[in-house]
């Protein structure tokens, strides 16, 4: 076993070397702004280069996808971020996509076709299953088998776009414990944080969604949340702080469980 | 020859008020926006027939949604019966589809045997109602009147289903006693038969007569009562089934209006080839009744009121305002108030009253998580949250009004290109001193 840094390509350096990725790997907001999420998107690059993906990321040249804007109503301002996107899409000839927020996913893959923007986009999710299911990505240790682990859906790979699957077969071939919340796949309950929420006070009511949630989750005993959205995993980690359960359960996403698994 | 007569006096009065009802609706949807165009037929017809005819998503709740399931069944083979019903009326014939042999054997035996499950499910429905306190009964936009209508209808249902059975009844007696021959196959009509007391040919024949006038009139006063009522699901469920929407659940609709605007300001110099549009300048987003779309209307017209929505949404779970139940209702009813006004005075017509505000609060609106659980239970496909962001993007784009820290987020995305204040310079500190281990 050796460590060594590893560099994260940058769109905008391949191409003054004349080199072109063949994916866009598309970090998010909150992957390069939120502490806890940024973890996510080290163990999620790591098993890029693990893989020996040729990808890059937009760095500095990223910016939101409009996706809070327009689902809080604000039609013009996501507008003008999509448009300006496309165009530095267009400018790196991109023409596939990664993504790990479901909200960027369902956004390109949905919405930015009507604005021309055309790509194949494909969730870390979907693209983990299938480096599993082709043998590619090998996960030899058994450090989690034992453990029980819960998934929640996020709404917008969930029932947006009917992904319920791929995070539940990688997690079956990560453990031998997975147990379901009552309210799963196609009936999940959202974190709370959808549609502009993350970002407000929610409105009076006699609970918090992420509580309600984070409840359900816990009578499931399951020893790790299992998330797969940055903003499910913003509310559940709160929630389990709220319920002083953050020591003994952990909220890890699914890319950290399987870099873990794979000692990376 | 007199009741034939009387027949069709009753059948032109029944399509007469029918049709004023159907004009009237169909003249509000005059006044709504163009939402989707309807093509991928062969997507419909099997969505129609999956959604629809095999209420895949009344199974969501599996033991109610099979007794549902019954009654929608049931409908479909039972309506069978009472257009022979109207044939025979009209012409003075008796089961005059008999002809059709076997098939017929078949579906009378069906139509008869579904009477009694339709009247089974039915009695589950209204004591539901009328015995147990059911919370998805519940609600703020569940006022009496809302509650009244459901027992109304349920009753209605029941009366057309003894009736039926009852009719079913006392034609196996009349034409056992009369030793005369009996068309179609009847189990249910049989086992009331010999359950009945003896009785006179006279006595089975005025319990058919009887009890087929019931029946033919009670379908004829239901039809004219479900255009008024919510369970005007009856006749719009099948149609809205079929007009889904029929993109992924987490697509919202693009404003064109928006995007030839945003493209000026992005290459000011389209602006000047651009043609002056003769349209009327649109109002962004929905404020009231005539912003939303046909789309819209439609759904409001299909809902029964059933709240599966309101039972999975997150705010309402948790206490707040929201109720996707609640939306639609509301469009449903503030057309009512304000179409008739717009069909005398015109669209442009204000009665100083909107469905914002007057109807739907902010405090619902802002509430909304946009996790789609209402649009995925509801049994009929209405798509509440689309209503719901329009309803949004009136508010924000028309009276720049949203909470403060959505528009920190807006001026946030507008200055630095994120929903929080970091500059695009930090973007990449999480690949800072990144190490992993190699084997």
């Amino acid at each position: 076993m050796e460590t060594r840094k590893i560099e994260v390509p940058v769109m905008a350096d391949l191409f003054a070397k004349g080199e072109k990725p063949e994916y866009l790997f598309w970090v998010g907001c909150a992957g390069a702004f939120d502490d806890r999420y940024k973890k996510v998107v080290r163990a999620f690059a790591k098993i890029l280069t693990h893989l020996n993906i040729s990808y890059a990321v937009l760095g500095k040249e990223e910016t939101c996808t409009g996706d809070p804007a327009r689902r809080a109503g604000n039609e013009m301002l996501y507008q003008m971020q999509a448009l300006q996107l496309i165009e530095v899409f267009r400018m790196y000839e991109v023409t596939k996509i990664i993504t790990i927020c479901p909200h960027c996913f369902n956004i390109f893959k949905n919405e930015y076709p009507d604005l021309g923007g055309k790509y194949e986009v494909i969730s870390y999710l979907q693209f983990l299953n299938r480096n599993m299911e082709e043998g590619k990505l090998k996960i030899d240790t058994d450090s989690l088998k034992n453990i029980s682990v819960t998934y929640h859906d996020p709404c917008y790979l969930g029932r947006a776009n009917d992904i319920y699957e791929e995070p539940r077969s990688i997690l079956k071939k990560l453990t031998g414990n997975l147990v379901e919340m009552k309210r799963n796949r196609s009936f999940t309950l959202c974190c709370g944080a959808g549609g502009g929420q993350m970002f407000k006070e929610a409105e009076k009511g006699d609970k918090e969604i992420f509580i309600e949630r984070t409840e359900e989750a816990l009578n499931t005993d399951a020893k790790v949340i299992a998330t797969a959205c940055p903003f499910c995993m913003t509310m559940l980690t709160d929630g389990l702080k709220y319920k002083n359960k953050e020591t003994e359960i952990k909220n890890l996403d699914i890319a950290e469980l399987i870099a873990q698994s794979l000692e990376l | 020859m007199v009741k034939q007569i009387v027949f069709a006096i009753t059948l032109l009065v029944t399509i007469g008020i029918f049709s004023y009802t159907v004009k009237r609706i169909v003249s509000f949807f005059k006044f709504t926006r163009p939402a989707f165009p309807i093509k991928d037929f062969g997507k419909r017809i099997s969505i129609m027939l999956t959604v629809a005819f095999g209420q895949t998503k009344i199974f969501r709740k599996p033991v109610l949604g099979f007794f549902h399931a019954l009654v929608f069944w049931g409908f479909c083979v039972i309506l069978f019966g009472s257009l022979e019903m109207v044939i025979d009326g009209l012409t003075g014939s008796e089961r005059v589809l008999r002809f059709l042999g076997p098939v017929y054997n078949i579906i009378i035996a069906s139509g008869d045997l579904f009477a009694l499950l339709v009247a089974i499910s039915i009695i589950i429905f209204l004591s539901r109602r009328l015995f147990f306190h059911i919370k998805r009964f519940e609600g703020t936009e569940m006022k009496r009147r809302s509650h009244t209508d459901a027992n109304i209808s349920l009753s209605f249902i029941l009366l057309l289903m003894v009736s039926l059975l009852a009719m079913n009844a006392g034609y196996i007696g009349y034409q056992t006693i009369t030793e005369e021959p009996i068309y179609g196959i009847y189990p249910i009509g049989t086992l009331l038969f010999n359950l009945l007391p003896d009785l006179s040919a006279g006595g089975f024949r005025l319990l058919y007569e009887g009890s087929w006038w019931t029946h033919i009139l009670g379908i004829f006063l239901f039809a004219n009562y479900l255009p008024y009522s919510k369970h005007f699901h009856v006749f719009m469920s099948v149609p809205n089934v079929f007009l889904s929407r029929l993109e992924p659940l987490g697509k919202l609709p693009n404003m064109d209006s928006i995007t030839r605007e945003v493209k000026l300001m992005l290459d000011p110099a389209t602006a000047f080839a651009a043609q002056p549009s003769d349209a009327p300048v649109e109002r962004f987003g929905v404020k009231d009744a005539e912003d939303a779309s046909w789309k819209n209307y439609f759904d409001s017209l299909a809902c029964t009121e059933c709240g599966r929505c309101t039972s999975v949404c997150p705010a309402n779970i948790t206490g707040k305002k929201l109720s996707p139940r609640k939306v639609m209702m509301d469009l449903r009813a503030r057309m009512k108030e304000k179409g008739p006004l717009m069909v005398k005075n015109g669209r442009d017509f204000s009665d100083n009253r909107s469905l914002l505000r007057d109807y739907i609060s902010e405090e619902e609106i802002w509430a909304c998580t946009t996790c789609n659980a209402c649009a995925k239970e509801c049994p009929v496909n209405i798509n509440q949250p689309t209503l719901i962001v329009d309803i949004r993007r009136y508010l924000v784009m028309e009276e720049a009004s949203a909470p403060g820290e959505l528009k920190a987020v807006f001026s946030n995305i507008e200055n630095n290109g994120a929903p929080w204040q970091y500059s695009a310079e930090e973007r990449l500190s999480w690949a800072r001193d990144l190490e992993m281990n190699f084997k």
